[in-house]
């Protein structure tokens, strides 16, 4: 930048007198000592100036670890090389080919795990937006309580993960937990105690879980795009003689579609890489009907103590998730757009 | 403008500053990690008491004895035994460990590939009065065979089969199994009204091991061969996987609701006369915290196949216990030792060990009447006589992660009623062979 400045000064433009007015000219070699930024280029460089502190941060909180995770993916570090990881050897693509041969049992566990994480997102998203959304339109009506009640919906959103799940986790116990004790005690639903924490219904506890922490957020966001909908519009199809429902997929739907985007997605991120959930609530060794991918990745690297094999893994699903990120901005966006022209 | 221009670059510089200063501060001032003055230590114990705050209370005392002594200072972390592993490898990764630590000893050979811990040489050895003071079983247990140890023993622990001898009384039973038949007879007679005759702890990896490696000696199974690859699927180890899940499974004297168990809940059933019987290593001390006496619980060795414990197929205990190790990159390595020596000391052994109702892993200690009591008797006795290390082999503890979860399945599955078939074991063990990294 110095050099460029001063082998340009005719670059400088009008605001270059700024620096030096009412002084003479400096000539070439003054110029080479005090070098001056032109000023477009300052005016353009202090956001960035600003920004740089910010950008470092970014750089190293995020960045950093992201590309040594992928240095590891490449590599063969496993307990004979975590003391130093230097030495570890190259792996080429072997960590990767492992991942992703299905035939394998660690290719064949890694794509189950992955199915069971899609469906579990699926069904997670749908749900906490489905009670979101239609928790935030009951709540728009003015009523008594509304406040409270309000307050009430956020609080699985504003506990600590742990806290929270660890009380499920006590709830969902067999013998002594209060789900079996409602169900089974005084419903009489099932004949026998079922299980929560092991086995298929695992999955069902796990549902629960997710949805009961998640739903709160979606219902903030939905409600704070309600407010942005004119009531005028709701008065105008009163008049036009539509009803609530007609209202709801007519004005409110459409009205929170940009609202909408960001917030699926959101959760898709949040729940498709969810780990405090499954770990606090199975531990170590998450039963095969609940074993989401992050604990799985976790438990291929922390349990084996192949970090390379982990690494590969972990890089595999930030690619799934951008590509997923990118083609879901790109279609709701286009959309968007053409809902719009 | 230009004063404008030169608080921007004031504050971009102090903020790029803060960031340097960041990066590099992890280094001097290390929160946890190895004490960097001489006359400090860094200690991770593991939690062998009934809680983290009673090891504390324990401890401190002891620390603050050795302080006296040789002027060094030990800052005293008790870690959960849930976190103790992934701490350990969380500072031989970044080699901000603790001078001092606790280890499973089953993990030993584990740790000792990382090469993260100080090798016990003859040398090292010397230092804290030499090998010889140690039990042979328990130096077994310190790493692979053919390298210098990587820790030494500290506390030495067996399992022994716990009863309530109120329960018994009650179904009319004189004296506790020797035999499994005669478990399993007993334990029919036990099993009714809400009550069950064993307990066990179906969602606790290593515990599943434990067991079935005990049971995998009686069978002639040793889960690894001469070359330490992974065996999971022979004969016997099959047959003795299946045989502790069939207490759940065929002879139901196992309550399916510890298929979930992984938080020692199989203990509180017992103390509170649900469970007549449990499998476990010192467990005298937490039954007196739940509110048992003395007399309600018995002690007896593990019940064999056939005929008394001995070596061989007739073993009926792993070699348990805890080891103390250096980490290598220790900067007061002269301390630590030191430490070492302090714990393993003939007094602090018999202290230490009579306090947490383990036997110590020192000849000169075990001689202590402490250790005559019949609780403590029968785990000593056994240690000597009748107990075998799990197999020291480097992938030893991603061997107790997948046969331990495949146990945990198997327990579920019989815990919903499904039938546990040879298949049905084999496959699991199967599944849990390929887990293993290659070799």
């Amino acid at each position: 930048m110095t050099a460029t400045a001063a082998r340009r000064p005719a670059a400088s433009g009008p605001g270059a007198g700024a620096a030096g007015a009412g002084r003479p000219s400096p000539g070439p070699a003054g110029a080479r000592r005090r070098p001056r930024i032109p000023a477009r280029l300052r005016k353009i460089g202090l956001p960035y100036l600003l920004l740089l502190p910010a950008l470092l941060l970014e750089l190293l909180v995020h960045l950093v670890p992201m590309v040594i995770g992928i240095w590891m993916a490449f590599k063969e570090i496993t307990q004979f090389y975590i003391a130093n990881w230097g030495d570890a050897p190259w792996a080429g693509l072997d960590n990767f080919a492992l991942a992703v041969d299905f035939n394998a049992p660690v290719g064949e566990a890694l794509l189950r795990s992955f199915f069971t994480t899609c469906l579990f997102t699926v069904l997670s998203v749908g749900l906490c937006w489905c009670v979101g959304t239609a928790a935030a339109i009951f709540m728009q009506d003015n009523f008594r309580g509304r406040g409270i009640l309000r307050a009430l919906f956020l609080t699985p959103y504003a506990l600590p993960v742990y806290a929270a799940v660890i009380t499920w986790a006590f709830m969902f116990q067999r013998d002594y937990g209060l789900v079996n004790h409602v169900l089974t005690d005084q419903l009489g639903l099932t004949g026998e105690r079922p299980f929560w924490l092991i086995g298929d219904n695992a999955f069902v506890a796990l549902l629960t879980v997710s949805v009961w922490k998640g739903w709160p957020f979606a219902f903030l966001i939905v409600m704070a795009g309600l407010q942005n909908i004119p009531k005028e519009l709701y008065e105008a199809a009163a008049i036009d003689g539509a009803g609530v429902w007609q209202q709801i997929r007519r004005i409110t739907l459409p009205s929170l579609a940009p609202v909408n985007q960001v917030l699926i997605l959101v959760l898709f991120l949040w729940t498709f890489n969810d780990f405090n959930t499954p770990f606090v609530l199975f531990g170590d060794s998450a039963p095969e009907s609940a074993d989401l991918i992050s604990i799985h990745i976790y438990q291929s690297s922390f349990v084996t103590w192949n970090f390379g094999s982990g690494s590969a893994m972990s890089a595999l699903l930030l690619l799934f998730l951008l590509v997923v990120t990118a083609a879901y901005l790109l279609v709701t966006s286009r959309g968007r757009k053409s809902s719009d022209g | 403008m230009r004063r404008f221009r030169a608080a921007c670059m004031t504050a971009t510089v102090t903020a790029l500053a803060t960031v340097v200063a960041g990066c590099g501060g992890g280094t001097s001032t290390s929160g946890d990690g190895g004490a960097d003055k001489p006359k400090e230590l860094v200690y991770w114990a593991s939690n062998q008491g009934p809680s983290i705050e009673a090891d504390k209370k324990i401890l401190t005392p002891r620390l603050k004895k050795f302080e006296q002594e040789t002027g060094i200072k030990v800052k005293l972390e008790v870690v959960p035994w849930s976190d103790l592993l992934n701490r350990i490898l969380a500072a031989t990764t970044s080699g901000q460990g603790p001078d001092v630590l606790n280890i499973g000893n089953t993990w030993s050979s584990s740790l000792q590939a990382t090469g993260a811990l100080l090798p016990w040489d003859d040398k090292n050895f010397d230092k804290i009065g030499g090998r010889d003071r140690f039990v042979d079983s328990a130096v077994g247990s310190t790493g692979a065979e053919g390298q210098d140890p990587a820790a030494v023993p500290l506390y030495s622990l067996a399992y022994a089969l716990y009863y309530n001898k109120a329960m018994f009384e009650e179904a009319g039973i004189d004296k506790p199994p020797a035999t499994w038949d005669e478990m399993v007879s007993v334990g029919k007679k036990l099993s009714k009204d809400g009550k069950w005759a064993l307990g066990a702890e179906g969602s606790n990896l290593s515990n599943n091991i434990h067991q079935v490696f005990v049971l995998g000696q009686q069978h002639g199974a040793d889960f690894f061969d001469a070359e330490g690859k992974p065996d999971f699927t022979s004969d016997g180890a099959v047959a003795a996987v299946k045989q502790y899940v069939d207490f759940m499974a065929k002879d139901k004297i196992t309550a399916p609701g510890n298929a979930e168990y992984a938080q020692n809940q199989s203990l509180q059933d017992f103390a509170k006369g649900k469970t007549a019987m449990v499998l476990w290593q010192a467990a005298a001390s937490t039954f007196k915290s739940h509110g048992m006496a003395d007399d309600d619980f018995g002690v007896a060795p593990v019940p064999v196949a056939s005929g008394t414990p001995g070596t061989g197929e007739q073993v009926n205990s792993m070699v348990a216990g805890i080891n103390i190790a250096v980490f290598k990159n220790s900067k007061n390595l002269d301390g630590a030792t030191k430490f070492v020596e302090f714990m393993t000391s003939d007094t602090e052994q018999v202290h230490l060990n009579k306090t947490y109702g383990s036997i110590p892993p020192v000849k000169a200690a075990q001689q202590d009447k402490a250790f005559d009591r019949p609780d403590t008797a029968v785990l000593r006795d056994t240690l000597l006589e009748s107990a075998a290390p799990l197999p020291q082999v480097p992938n030893e503890s991603q061997f107790e992660t997948a046969v331990g979860t495949a146990v945990k399945e198997l327990f579920a599955d019989a815990a919903a009623g499904r039938a546990i078939t040879d298949e049905a074991v084999k496959t699991r063990l199967a599944k849990a062979e390929q887990q293993m990294p290659k070799q």
